[in-house]
């Protein structure tokens, strides 16, 4: 974010790298969150046998899964003005959840 | 394919990347990161439409509904396995100052979804009566 007071100018970076980094994980977050109501809809409107509940707790969790990945990045983005890269677990736990996810709908479409 | 096999490596040992060339600019990377956040809302979005062929086209015949969600459903498990491979590349090859790594895969990934498109035309003109 941005230095409050005279004595530290802060070192803006034009591009307002980090802010646009912010908003796309933000975005993506938003788009997971559609996805996974559409799997909660999916699994429950088969009924509300143990299967249907089993599977939509499932995606709750990849979705909360994917939650905690990206608000622990955009703590990160927001906590400095020079962010360190985007550690690879991180990116590989995101993208684990999405596959996840389709796997998911992958089952519940038969 | 020993490239894919040594990226997938890369994936789960991140501190291999570190030890390679020079940290580039931060504003690379965090664009390189933006390019990863879009490829996984293309996948997302991708799994969110085979979903909603699945739910919101119940008329349509079994074999069309399940293939066209299947597709599409495929297409985002491709996507986001390639948003972290080209996640991982790019970062690499910044790091040791390379060309960054090009694919076939945004060609594929149209050509799959124009298809999916046509085969949609078609179900919506001939394919309805269940």
């Amino acid at each position: 974010m941005t230095d409050r007071g005279d004595v530290r100018v802060p070192e803006r970076d034009p591009g307002l790298q980090p802010e646009r980094t912010r908003l796309a994980w933000r975005r993506t977050t938003l788009s997971c969150t559609v996805a996974a109501v559409l799997a909660a809809r999916a699994a429950l409107q088969e009924g509300t046998g143990a299967v249907a509940v089993v599977a939509c707790a499932l995606c709750l969790l990849l979705w909360l899964g994917f939650l905690g990945v990206a608000h622990r990045r955009m703590t990160d983005l927001a906590a400095t003005n020079r962010p360190s890269r985007l550690p690879a677990r991180a990116a590989a736990t995101a993208a684990l959840c999405t596959m996840a996810l389709a796997v998911c709908a992958t089952a519940m479409v038969f | 394919m020993s490239n894919f096999v040594q990226s997938l490596r890369l994936w789960f040992a991140p501190e291999r990347i570190r030890d390679e060339g020079d940290t580039p600019d931060y504003r690379f990377s965090l664009a390189n990161e933006r390019t990863f956040l879009a490829w996984l809302r293309t996948a997302l979005a991708l799994i969110g439409g085979g979903f909603a062929v699945d739910q919101f086209l119940p008329d349509l015949r079994w074999g069309w509904r399940i293939g066209l969600a299947l597709a599409l459903l495929a297409a985002g498990v491709l996507s986001s396995l390639r948003a972290v491979n080209h996640w991982v590349r790019c970062e690499r090859a910044m790091r040791r100052g390379e060309d960054l790594p090009v694919s076939r895969f945004p060609t594929v990934l149209s050509l799959a979804v124009a298809v999916v498109a046509l085969a949609m035309v078609v179900v919506v003109l001939f394919g309805w009566e269940g």
